[in-house]
């Protein structure tokens, strides 16, 4: 944001993965591991996925979740840990012992370690993120849609994602932004606060941004 | 037909101008910087071939970049032969008087490049060939990085602990998948590899090039076509291929296609070659195409006249031909193993199978319901284009340098 309440910047980021070297075979060394790995490995295997190849409607929100239905045939404890909502946490320490909790309590009820192949183990990787001022200045809902419209996907995830994680509303920054008009945008600030943005695809999602600010725009032109 | 546009406006017709946009506002920390790569060969390889495109692309991109190949004898070329083999996993004790002349001809390069070497803001290393160039470089002025392009997860240990010496001092590595890496003292990036949407191999054809194909090498544009595109080598199990060929057919009408190239470079494949031509049994439905290392457009044709497009391998690198099947809009049935597993999605891309049993029940799935097949193959060459294009590496590559400019810090702020 700006020092001028009413302009929006469009920012944009790319991310990179940097292996750590880091494994785990069994759920014990999962938990362990995640006890003592670089918080950038938090923000990867939570928030990154969805900067990296994945597919429309993946079936776990994050890559202990899926590691832990796909490779530890754990599904109880997969869908534990995809339930965790990192919005909730602004800072990664809370997220990673929320994440340890779940996997102990696990350990806990089970009489047995449950073990993925020796082929199939979980790589810790960790994040770098560059974050670019794109120059481009917005001021109004309408120009804001135009410039969505041809948005790169690390804009969409850097405004609409990520920003969940850095606002203390833990909205996103279209919304927050739409908020300092007062009550003039209140529709569209309702409309985008329903979009889960967790099941699609960045493509999906800026097209599914597209529709709700077309369609809501249009209708106040209407009235 | 000369094409009078920019690279980069090129790409930007296929994979959309806010992806190129994305790559200017990213190339901006690094305009002017002296980039050099450097490895073993101009042609041949994928290192080559993505080479090719991506100096000019970081040209063009404000970055003033060279390519320089490191030169050698015929006993050179046979060590990194050796290298290569195993670090994979193969177990030879390379002999001393090789490495002599893997640490001389690295000496002789060295003198051959030492200003370009010092002077470079960055140095990409690729591969083992050139990497002992570093422990030369005393008055280097940039950063250093080492791209290994090769599937390192279970190397020859002594020929690695003799490797990694040289690998070690370097500033930063490039591995294609974390399971591919090794523990290292320095930052490792993970960057896949890519294919070029705009090369022989994988740019669109016009129909009579199509067309032409089938009467070229027999092939009946009536029934349905599969096809496995790779080295006659066991790890790609094209005998497994023609096993699973011959389960479905019993249900189905079809033709299998297995394209290869010539095995100059590898006295295994033609072994593995006679083996598959006995397999086949001078069945007129099996067609095994040995081909020339330069027949990319023919290699295109023939993943765009298939049906379906089989990578049945029982050990895969990354993968390259499943990224450029689905980059032609095929569904995939592919090997449960290595960078497959990173492409193929069941039910979304193609399917994983473990078996040829496995294989056959998913070639007649897709030839039965010809609506799923058309379906998924849109879907595979949508991850294709979002995922693995040039572009994506290119866009990787500049933020590993801001990256290193920034000393490694997890999250850099610009502008």
């Amino acid at each position: 944001m700006n020092d001028n309440i009413n302009i929006f910047e469009i920012k944009d980021c790319a991310l990179i993965a940097l292996a750590t070297g880091e494994r785990a075979q069994n759920l014990r060394e999962l938990g362990e591991r995640l006890r003592n790995t670089d918080g950038a490995c938090v923000y990867y295997h939570v928030w990154g996925s969805m900067l990296r190849p994945r597919f429309d409607d993946p079936e776990y929100q994050n890559d202990f979740a899926a590691w832990a239905y796909r490779e530890l045939h754990d599904q109880a404890l997969a869908e534990k840990l995809t339930s965790v909502d990192p919005t909730r946490f602004s800072d990664l320490e809370d997220l990673r012992r929320e994440f340890i909790d779940i996997i102990e309590e696990r350990l806990d009820e089970l009489e047995y370690i449950p073990w993925a192949k020796s082929n199939r183990q979980f790589f810790f990787v960790r994040s770098q993120v560059v974050v670019f001022d794109t120059n481009m200045r917005v001021e109004t809902p309408q120009s804001l849609l135009e410039h969505i419209k041809k948005m790169s996907h690390g804009s969409i995830f850097y405004h609409f994602v990520e920003a969940r994680r850095r606002n203390a509303s833990r909205a996103d920054d279209f919304s927050e932004w739409l908020k300092s008009f007062g009550e003039a945008h209140e529709t569209l600030v309702k409309a985008l606060s329903i979009i889960d943005p967790y099941f699609n695809t960045l493509k999906e999602l800026q097209n599914e941004l597209i529709t709700t600010f077309e369609k809501t725009l249009k209708g106040k032109q209407g009235n | 037909m000369a094409n009078d546009k920019s690279l980069l406006e090129q790409y930007a017709a296929v994979v959309g101008s806010e992806v190129i946009d994305h790559l200017k506002q990213l190339s901006r920390p690094l305009q002017g910087a002296r980039v050099l790569h450097v490895n073993s060969t101009k042609e041949g390889g994928g290192v080559a071939e993505i080479l090719h495109r991506l100096v000019p692309l970081k040209r063009e991109l404000g970055m003033e970049t060279d390519w320089e190949v490191i030169t050698g004898e015929a006993e050179f070329y046979q060590c990194t032969k050796n290298f290569h083999n195993t670090l994979q996993g193969h177990r030879y004790d390379i002999p001393d008087r090789q490495l002599e002349v893997y640490e001389q001809t690295n000496s002789d390069n060295f003198e051959r490049l030492r200003e370009k070497l010092e002077q470079a803001d960055y140095v990409f290393i690729h591969d083992p060939q050139p990497a002992p160039l570093l422990s030369h470089c005393a008055q280097r002025k940039g950063k250093w990085i080492w791209r290994c392009h090769i599937d390192l997860s279970h190397p020859y240990r002594p020929v690695w602990k003799y490797l990694r010496e040289y690998v070690k001092d370097y500033d930063s590595s490039v591995w294609s998948l974390p399971a591919f890496s090794q523990r290292m003292p320095h930052p490792m990036y993970i960057i896949p590899p890519s294919i070029d949407p705009l090369s022989e191999k994988n740019m669109d054809l016009a129909p009579d090039d199509l067309n032409n194909l089938y009467d070229e090498f027999g092939l009946d544009a009536r029934r349905p076509i599969i096809t496995q595109v790779s080295r006659f080598d066991r790890f790609k199990d094209p005998i497994g291929v023609i096993h699973a060929y011959r389960l479905a057919k019993a249900f189905t009408p079809l033709q299998l296609i297995l394209a290869g190239g010539g095995a100059t470079d590898d006295p295994e494949g033609e072994l593995v070659l006679s083996e598959v031509k006995a397999a086949a049994e001078d069945d007129p439905d099996i067609h095994i195409l040995l081909l020339p290392a330069v027949a990319h457009k023919v290699i295109n044709g023939l993943q765009r006249i298939s049906d379906i497009v089989v990578q049945k391998s029982l050990k895969e690198g990354f993968g390259l031909t499943v990224t450029e099947a689905m980059w032609k809009g095929k569904p995939v049935i592919g090997g449960n193993v290595g960078g497959i597993r990173l492409q193929v999605i069941n039910h979304h891309t193609g399917f994983l199978v473990d078996t040829p049993e496995g294989a056959a029940f998913r070639i007649r799935y897709l030839l039965k319901r010809k609506e799923k097949r058309l379906e998924m193959g849109e879907k595979a060459r949508d991850f294709v284009l979002e995922n693995f294009l040039i572009t994506r590496h290119l866009r990787e590559y500049m933020t590993l340098m801001v990256g290193m400019k920034d000393h490694n810090n997890e999250r850099i702020m610009l502008g």
